[in-house]
């Protein structure tokens, strides 16, 4: 009898009946075939694995996050409340004990959603993990947070939320953004002034297959986590660098997937993307719940997988190597290249362009934040979604220091209401999330 | 006139019915060494006196094929499985003489490995040598494509008596279960057959010759002849007996909470606007999970004669039971003893009853009244709790559409059924306690026996189709038909409709009364690339459960 050694728990929320639009990889088939093998496998008879059916998520867990333009209900469909009630649903359980380690099989995902959301993008709409993330953080009391990002595309979004903020590391292992959307992810986007290296980008060449994935965590990931020593540890658990997904080019594999969670030992598990819905999710789902629940995973492997096939390059070999060399120099060196950062003039500013694919939207954006040696700094931002009247959003992060909290006060207070259509305050220190409009 | 005999672990009951009459009513002990000393017995003594002629028919549930699993008497029977990618299948052992062999199909069931014929020759060979009579094959994703079971278990026949193949037992999927499930078929069917067999010839001899069906845990019978390919398919019938048993007195609407109060244990069901809530999977029973279709039931530890202790001045109260209640001339005290006590009735010794609590309530420092009010209630509420706990894993079942989460369906009983022997003096305590209606079943001792002669035939089947493949299979059914691309989800409900009439009909149900409803139903678009493929559909169907209608004949 098969005896889970970490008692494993799993929220699984295919949305049958929920899509982007009808053919769109976002569609309601994306997770059937999961289903069928989860169900075969009987892996929810194991004893130690236990299945919770998800909880909304509320109002305030998104707003403790988001700015939403205008309002979250406007932003977000009913899958949405579910599937990062879902990721909340097993967070709640790992903390309160109930479960070891959890994985939440849900979608739609969400790391492709930034701080300001007008829409989706990425077939994302609003952030899933970093939702459950501040939902844990403001019950549990948790600091020190990290984010293993191992879906194929850049986690754009989860970098924009977490840039500014020193207590949370984000690693983002991915397709190289020369080669695939967003077109972000590169060395040098290590976070704001006030947080640099806690943000850590590891762009992998096309091709990649377990070998470079594997190395990249044993050589770079787990000795950066050995050093920021987090209370939790979350894994957005992307299944796109699987070698049969139709929209990436990696080459990684259900094994892998399933030694790379060994290897991490996440506390929580995320879904993301993965679209190769019958030739890959089956197995590599099946693979990252053994691997969570500590199970052997020997006998598994996709019908078509040929090792020979998928061997990545010499070149690739030696490439990931020297990345790995440059990724912990980075790493190391964290303290001075903040220091250097903040001496370059205008640090305080960033002004971007985000594109929303999925909704065809252009959001401009000046951000503003204080530098702080005492806290992840207050935050200022502006943005204008198609060159409509723009919002203004300030937050005020969970530790927020008395200076920050004054400014955040003064510049939500002072705010001309003439020249923005919202204004809202997200003022963590004191959980609560202001607005006034026109 | 129709026999109903129900062999509980104590008692065999069993009662003649004329239309909803109930002509006679007997109690047996049951032998559970010689369950068919006790059925014959039983039936001689509800029959006596009765031309053979007016029986209809008999319905028997037995504890024949539980009392062997769970006594882990099962002969040797070989069990090959082919597994493919996923979990090894050599953590699916169920015996000794169990084989992997290479062969592998895909949630589609599509063959991705050939089956290794080479390796199955040598098990059919060995299978042989040892002299083994039965084998059963199970393959991963055979409910979605019988053709390798179906070749597994040509390659076997040659060697052995009889093979059995996993698809036919359900359409659901659960590799592991329906390993065991296969197993344990395969190692009661020879006790199984033999017995029925005997049992018919017995009955033929005092001229009973009316058909006979076993009743199966999922709250219906079936024929003897279709039972004796598929005897797993009737273990665990004993707790369904019951709630079909209370189903007549159960309201039209609302929820209905199912108490059968037994001696050691309280048996718990469900009944939603008259009709049975089925498990999702199937029985556990010892150590095995099954795909064998049940009713939801769980059993608590506090029955009439549970014995009653005070530990370090606490009141507990069962799970086990020593002998009878004092009241009856037993030695230790027990719920029975405190509803004597307070009145509630019982034909015991209320004096015998009194003094036997009298070590209770000093030991509590309360009087004796005092002692069987708070005995009483404790029991009920121990009830109730497990009810509630029951209730609150069936509302946490996860679901899988938008849909389903929203509309949020939570049941919550409105309405206690009780039946069993002490069903009258627990509902006076628990109308105190309930919120709601509390009724007693008329014949609430023998309600069970009832419930089996009522049942009807109940099956189930799961159709699959996959346009792109252009086939659907109704595994169970050994059916697959050639499907064209317009085929959708309505031609799949008639198609899954009208296997399950000719199922039904041949498992011996009454062709002008069938009641088949959906269980579930879905249809996804296949989209690879930009453009649809097909439709994958999947239908599962089933007889309602419930009790015969009054003017069968």
């Amino acid at each position: 009898m098969l005896h889970a050694k970490n008692k494993t728990g799993l929220v699984f929320f295919p949305a049958f009946d929920w899509a982007i639009s009808p053919s769109h990889p976002e569609r309601e088939e994306r997770l059937l075939y999961t289903q069928d093998q989860v169900f075969e496998e009987g892996l929810l008879d194991i004893e130690g694995i236990v299945e919770f059916k998800p909880d909304l998520v509320a109002l305030e867990d998104v707003q403790r996050v988001h700015f939403c333009a205008p309002t979250p209900e406007a932003v977000m469909t009913e899958s949405h409340f579910i599937s990062a009630g879902g990721a909340k649903t097993i967070g709640k359980a790992v903390m309160d004990g109930t479960i070891e380690r959890g994985f939440a099989l849900v979608r739609p995902p969400g790391h492709h959603a930034c701080r300001v959301v007008h829409g989706a993008r990425g077939f994302c709409n609003v952030n899933i993990e970093a939702i459950m993330i501040e939902y844990i953080r403001k019950a549990y009391g948790v600091e020190r947070v990290a984010i293993v990002d191992t879906d194929c595309h850049h986690g754009d979004g989860t970098q924009d939320i977490y840039w500014h903020d020193p207590n949370t590391l984000f690693i983002s292992i991915h397709q190289d953004g020369r080669t695939l959307y967003p077109g972000s992810g590169f060395l040098n986007e290590m976070g704001g002034p006030n947080a640099i290296g806690s943000t850590i980008n590891i762009p992998l060449p096309p091709n990649t297959s377990d070998e470079g994935v594997l190395f990249s965590i044993k050589e770079m990931v787990l000795p950066i986590l050995d050093d920021f020593k987090p209370q939790l540890i979350i894994n957005s658990a992307g299944q796109d660098n699987h070698y049969s997904d139709p929209i990436t080019n990696m080459n990684f594999s259900a094994r892998g997937y399933a030694e790379l969670t060994s290897l991490l030992k996440a506390d929580i598990a995320v879904l993301e993307g993965g679209y190769s819905i019958e030739g890959a999710l089956p197995y590599v789902n099946t693979g990252i719940i053994l691997a969570m629940a500590g199970l052997d995973y020997d006998h598994l492997s996709e019908p078509d997988y040929d090792v020979n096939r998928y061997r990545q390059s010499r070149e690739t070999t030696k490439y990931t190597e020297q990345l790995a060399g440059k990724v912990l120099q980075l790493w190391k060196n964290r303290e001075s290249l903040q220091e250097k950062a903040r001496a370059e003039s205008n640090s305080n500013q960033r002004s971007r362009s985000i594109y929303y694919d999925t909704d065809n939207i252009e959001e401009r954006q000046n951000e503003t934040i204080r530098i702080c040696d005492d806290c992840g700094g207050v935050l200022k931002i502006e943005s204008a979604a198609n060159r409509k009247k723009p919002i203004l959003a300030i937050h005020i992060p969970t530790n927020g220091c008395p200076a920050c909290q004054e400014q955040g006060h003064q510049w939500f207070e002072t705010a001309n209401p003439d020249h923005f259509s919202d204004i809202f305050l997200q003022d963590r220190p004191n959980d609560r999330y202001l607005s006034y409009n026109d | 006139m129709i026999i109903g005999l129900d062999v509980g672990g104590t008692h065999t009951d069993v009662i003649l019915l004329d239309g909803r009459h109930l002509v006679r009513e007997v109690k047996i002990t049951t032998d559970p060494e010689n369950l068919f000393e006790t059925l014959l017995a039983g039936l001689d003594a509800v029959t006596k006196g009765f031309d053979p002629k007016t029986i209809r028919r008999a319905v028997l549930s037995t504890t024949l094929a539980t009392n062997l699993v769970a006594q882990q008497k099962l002969p040797d029977v070989g069990m090959v499985v082919a597994g493919g990618p996923g979990i090894d299948p050599r953590h699916f052992r169920t015996n000794p003489l169990y084989y992997t062999v290479a062969g592998a199909q895909d949630h589609r069931g599509r063959e991705i490995q050939a089956l290794d014929e080479q390796q199955l020759l040598l098990v059919g060979k060995e299978l042989k040598q040892r002299g083994v009579r039965y084998a059963g094959v199970v393959s991963k994703f055979s409910v979605r494509n019988p053709e390798q079971e179906e070749k597994m278990a040509s390659l076997l026949r040659p060697y052995v008596e009889q093979v059995f193949m996993g698809h036919r037992f359900s359409g659901n999927l659960n590799f592991p279960r329906r390993i065991a499930t296969t197993y344990l078929n395969c190692a009661v069917y020879p006790v199984h057959k033999e017995f029925f067999k005997v049992v018919q010839q017995s009955l033929a001899e005092k001229g009973l010759t009316m058909p006979i069906r076993v009743l199966r845990p999922d709250g219906g019978n079936m024929n003897i002849e279709s039972s004796l390919d598929h005897p797993a398919l009737t273990i665990l019938s004993g707790p369904s007996a019951s709630v079909i048993g209370a189903i007549s007195s159960a309201p039209p609407r609302g929820t209905c909470l199912v108490l059968d109060i037994g001696g050691t244990t309280t048996d718990m069901a469900l009944l939603i606007d008259k009709a049975p809530l089925l498990a999702p999977l199937g029985i556990e029973i010892a150590h095995y999970k099954t795909l064998i279709r049940a009713l939801k039931t769980e059993s608590i530890g506090i029955g009439g004669d549970s014995t009653v202790r005070v530990k370090e001045g606490k009141l507990t109260i069962g799970p086990d039971r020593t002998c009878k209640a004092m009241a009856y001339g037993g030695s230790e005290p027990t719920p029975t003893d405190a509803y004597h006590v307070l009145g509630y009735g019982g034909s015991g010794d209320t004096a015998k009853a009194r003094a036997g609590l009298e070590p209770v309530a000093t030991a509590l420092d309360v009087t004796v009244d005092q002692a069987a009010h708070m005995i009483f209630e404790s029991a009920c509420r121990t009830i109730l709790n497990g009810a509630e706990a029951m209730i609150k894993t069936i509302n946490s079942k996860p679901v899988y559409t938008v849909h389903e989460l929203y509309k949020g369906s939570q049941i919550q009983p409105d309405h206690l059924l009780l039946l069993g022997g002490p069903a009258p003096q627990f509902a006076c305590q628990l109308r105190t306690m309930f919120d709601g209606e509390v009724q007693v079943v008329p014949n609430h001792q023998v309600a069970n026996a009832i419930g089996c002669a009522l049942a009807r035939t109940t099956s189930a089947v799961t159709l699959f189709a996959d346009t792109a493949l252009g086939k659907a299979t109704a595994p169970s059914e050994g059916f697959t038909q050639k499907i064209p691309a317009s085929f959708g989800l309505d031609d799949a409900r008639n198609l899954t409709d009208r296997l399950l009439r000719e199922k039904a009909i041949r498992r011996g149900a009454n062709p002008d009364k069938l009641e088949t409803e959906v269980l579930e139903e879905s249809q996804f678009n296949m989209i690879r690339g930009f453009n649809t493929i097909g439709k994958n559909i999947r239908v599962q169907m089933q007889l309602k459960p419930g009790v015969i209608s009054e003017n069968r004949d």
